[in-house]
């Protein structure tokens, strides 16, 4: 770390009154070890600057690697598994934390500058109270009395729309729901009454019915308590509904960065305005959606004695794709699950090509499953870690074709080729490409089984909007040449608009409305379809506001 | 059964026992030298560690094959008075009647046996029994708990419960009865070393693979269609390598140990012939005159552990990479 320069009141008054924190070209470094070199030195952020006003909320945002979490924890002078801040200076209310000694820097963290996380039920202790939890540091910092820390977290709770303010700190994390645990976690960052929160990316993990609350909590946190915060997030237009200015990273340099409104309404870059027109290109849909390559009729499935789906029935044409949307727990993901005979329905019947399925995975013959291929949500466990992408691609080749040796590389060859990557990727494992790379070797393993139809399992939301983007334009391209048909699972309505021919909305494990796109997305609604469409963030100002407003049912994370 | 019992007890007690211990020491010498030449270019890469150990190992398995070479006298052969000590002379017959001076380097045991003759082939039986022991425990274990966590349902409730049953029976007392009943021979000690320690892996590979059988590949390989016998072999079996060879080494420095024990009790190998453990068993009073002839058979159980897991040690960083221990 560089000699930060003197931390006396003169340097101190170089910061304008009523910031919060300055950040000064801030350098981030990290040791890398590359497989069969010799560990390097490698700068993960570039000279980042920028400064934070009291009650005023700074959005970082950029794509995985951009250095956003990284520059988030530079705030708290922290730098995560191996990171190394090497150079420039933050202020906090006058004071250059990252020149305090050890016993210095704790009494910023968890007191003057806290963290909310990415996943709150990563973060807290499952084997203790949320209470106790949310009023830990306070305590742990002398702040104020036990009472007077519980009194400050009801208070909180009330703040953030948590059910029964009273008792709520009574439960353990996983008495709640997932966005009540975010909510939760929000209560003990403000706990302590820091100067400066940091936001992690906190309504990622989240359903966007249940996000939109969540954030409406936030920024009336923030609104009361009147605390500076630095916001994390890769969604341009969630950052937009809660910041009043927005910095646009990438590869850990400064993009843009400049007030909410010029960076919505008039971006000067490149790159932002990519971000901003993201899955904007809209897909027609099919005219005739009359055929049915696959047909679901009546099923009823439950998992032991749970009922989960209820009379679900719709149907995908040869070539099309059906995109199903809801959100968690809606029966979606089931709905795939019966699909593929991993859970033989109650009653109902799945038809493919006009003949019924056998309901139990065991009694499909291999060319029924060959025709059915799936693509996972997570691109990371869908493969075997041991195996090579070679391996990988070719296993359905010579399962399903009895390709061997040169021929199977060819295809293999082949099938790397149409999913945009290089035949150089052939002998990497899993752990050395990246989600994107990961997400395509899932698609070119599916299509070397020459299905019929592909059933898509979230493909794209665990990656990051750009990659998202080529992923699904990928897909296009695939059902194009190959007239393959995509059953889409998502919670993405905008991925929903770009790309399906019918839409099939689920909730509470019915189907709830199905047809084809424009008839869907277009009212009268039911009051399902109407939360869920509105409560898609939209890169407007102000949409938070109008679509609380305008709801006409709570979501179910209340 | 008595016919199965009779000829148990032939090969056990036959000379066709010993040449088997020996061809399989030979095939398992293998592995440690084909390991150092495939590390042989990478050797400036090896931690010294893994460098050491790898030479202890090979040191044991040379001695263990070659024994009849490197022994300066016979396993059962009385070459002075008892208890000598260490670098004193000592006096070879032959059979013919020719005598032959020597020195004892370790010295004699409590019969007047050369220590050093006697380490040498206790090598042998000790490592051979130990090591088949493992093994076998180790390829029925994994098998069973596989095919347990892969197939799941009746399968592995009939599997899981059988093998409770087996594990709520004290370890020593079930070898002890069974041992006592049958007759004394390498192949049942072998086998019921086997059986008692397959319980144990067992458990670590049920439990390590549910884990794996949940991921999403293993899904998409039963929905390609695969058998049990690819997704046990093929998908789950990489990916539980590292704890598994962790447990291995653990597991063999067990048995070596059991099997002493066991020799200690006077149920293990029978005497005359040598093993580490019924040395000290034979050797641990002469602690109380100072001699020190029990110590040497005890570090050498000692040393062999050690070494085996150093280099398995070394091979948990291999096997943990993600990358093919490419990095």
């Amino acid at each position: 770390m560089s000699e930060a320069p003197g931390t006396g009141p003169d340097s101190a008054a170089a910061t304008a009154p009523g910031t919060v924190l300055e950040v000064r070209d801030l350098h981030i470094g990290a040791t890398v070890y590359p497989p069969n070199e010799p560990p390097r030195d490698i700068e993960i952020v570039h000279g980042v600057s920028f400064a934070i006003e009291k009650g005023k909320v700074l959005g970082l945002i950029g794509e995985s690697g951009a250095g956003k979490s990284t520059i988030g924890l530079a705030a708290l002078a922290y730098g995560r598994g191996g990171v190394r801040i090497t150079g420039g200076e933050v202020w906090l209310h006058g004071e250059n934390i990252l020149a305090l000694p050890k016993s210095g820097i704790r009494g910023v963290r968890g007191r003057r500058v806290t963290y909310v996380a990415q996943s709150a039920a990563a973060a807290f202790n499952p084997a203790h109270r949320l209470g106790d939890q949310v009023v830990e540091a306070a305590l742990k910092h002398g702040l104020m009395s036990r009472r007077e820390a519980r009194e400050r977290a009801r208070m909180l709770f009330e703040t953030l729309g948590l059910p029964d303010p009273d008792s709520f700190g009574r439960r353990f994390p996983h008495q709640v729901s997932g966005g009540q645990l975010q909510r939760a976690m929000t209560a003990m960052a403000l706990c302590p009454a820091p100067d400066l929160i940091v936001f992690d990316e906190p309504t990622t993990a989240l359903d966007v019915t249940t996000q939109i609350d969540v954030l409406a909590a936030i920024k009336r946190a923030i609104e009361e308590t009147d605390v500076a915060a630095i916001y994390i997030t890769h969604d341009l237009a969630v950052v937009a509904q809660i910041s009043d200015d927005i910095m646009v990273l990438r590869h850990g340099n400064t993009v843009e960065y400049g007030p909410v409104q010029q960076m919505i309404e008039a971006p000067r870059e490149a790159y932002t305005r990519e971000l901003l027109s993201i899955r904007s290109d809209i897909k027609p849909q099919a005219e005739d959606q009359s055929g049915a390559l696959l047909q679901l009729e009546g099923i009823d499935a439950a998992y032991g004695e749970v009922p989960v789906l209820f009379d679900v029935s719709m149907h995908l044409p040869k070539g099309q794709t059906l995109a199903v949307v809801g959100e968690s727990g809606s029966g979606k993901s089931t709905t795939a699950r019966v699909i593929t005979g991993l859970l033989p329905p109650r009653a109902g019947t799945v038809s493919f090509k006009g003949e019924p399925l056998p309901p139990a995975l065991s009694r499909r013959s291999k060319e029924q499953l060959r025709q059915i291929q799936m693509i996972y949500q997570m691109a990371d466990t869908a493969m075997n870690p041991r195996q090579t992408v070679a391996e990988i691609i070719g296993r359905p080749l010579g399962f399903y074709f009895g390709l061997k040796g040169g021929e199977r590389a060819r295809r293999v060859a082949e099938l790397l080729d149409q999913i945009e990557m290089g035949q150089g990727f052939a002998d990497r494992y899993p752990a050395e490409l990246s989600g994107g790379q990961k997400q395509r070797v899932c698609i070119a393993r599916a299509l070397a089984a020459n299905p019929e139809l592909i059933l898509c399992d979230e493909p794209t939301s665990a990656l990051d909007p750009l990659v998202a983007e080529g992923i699904l334009k990928l897909l296009m391209e695939l059902q194009a040449e190959t007239r393959v048909s995509y059953l889409f699972i998502t919670h993405d309505i905008a991925t929903v608009r770009a790309i399906s021919d019918s839409i099939a909305v689920m909730y509470m494990g019915r189907v709830v409305r199905f047809g084809p796109k424009d008839e869907v997305l277009s009212p009268p609604f039911d009051d399902y379809t109407d939360l869920l469409l509105k409560s898609v963030p939209e890169m407007k100002l102000g949409w938070l506001e109008r679509a609380l407003a305008s709801r006409r049912m709570d979501s179910a994370g209340n | 059964m008595t016919e199965t019992l009779a000829f148990l007890d032939a090969v056990g007690d036959g000379t066709a026992m010993r040449v088997l211990i020996r061809l399989f020491s030979a095939a398992v010498d293998i592995v440690p030298f084909a390991a150092l030449l495939l590390v042989l270019r990478g050797w400036a890469r090896l931690p010294w560690s893994a460098r050491v150990a790898m030479l202890g190992c090979i040191l044991f398995g040379f001695v263990a094959v070659y024994a009849d070479a490197i022994a300066p006298f016979g396993e059962r052969e009385i070459v002075g008075d008892v208890w000598q000590g260490p670098g004193t002379d000592c006096l070879s017959t032959a059979d013919d009647g020719t005598e032959r001076a020597g020195t004892c380097h370790l010295g004699t045991d409590n019969l007047g046996r050369d220590m050093l003759s006697r380490l040498i082939f206790g090598a042998q039986t000790t490592i051979a029994v130990a090591l088949i022991a493992s093994l076998l425990s180790f390829s029925a274990g994994m098998l069973l708990s596989f095919t347990a966590a892969v197939v799941g349902g009746w399968t592995d409730q009939i599997l899981s419960r059988i093998n409770d049953m087996l594990l709520a029976i004290p370890t020593l007392i079930f070898a002890l009865v069974v041992l006592a009943a049958l007759p004394q021979n390498i192949v049942i000690l072998v086998l019921v070393m086997a059986v008692i320690d397959q319980t144990r892996v067992y458990r670590l590979g049920r439990a390590v693979a549910v884990d794996v059988v949940v991921q999403d590949y293993v899904e998409a390989a039963r929905l390609r269609g695969e058998g049990w016998l690819w997704i046990i072999f093929r998908e789950v079996l990489p990916n539980v390598w590292t704890p598994l060879i962790a447990e291995f080494g653990l597991r063999f420095a067990f048995a070596v140990l059991f099997l002493s024990t066991l020799s200690f009790l006077g149920l293990g190998i029978q005497p005359p012939e040598a093993d580490w453990g019924g040395m000290v068993k034979d050797n641990k009073d002469g602690i109380i005159f100072l001699v020190p002839a029990a110590l040497y058979p005890g570090a050498a159980i000692a040393l062999l552990a050690v070494s085996v897991n150093m280099v398995v040690d070394w091979m948990l960083n291999r096997t943990a990479s993600l990358k093919g221990g490419r990095g």
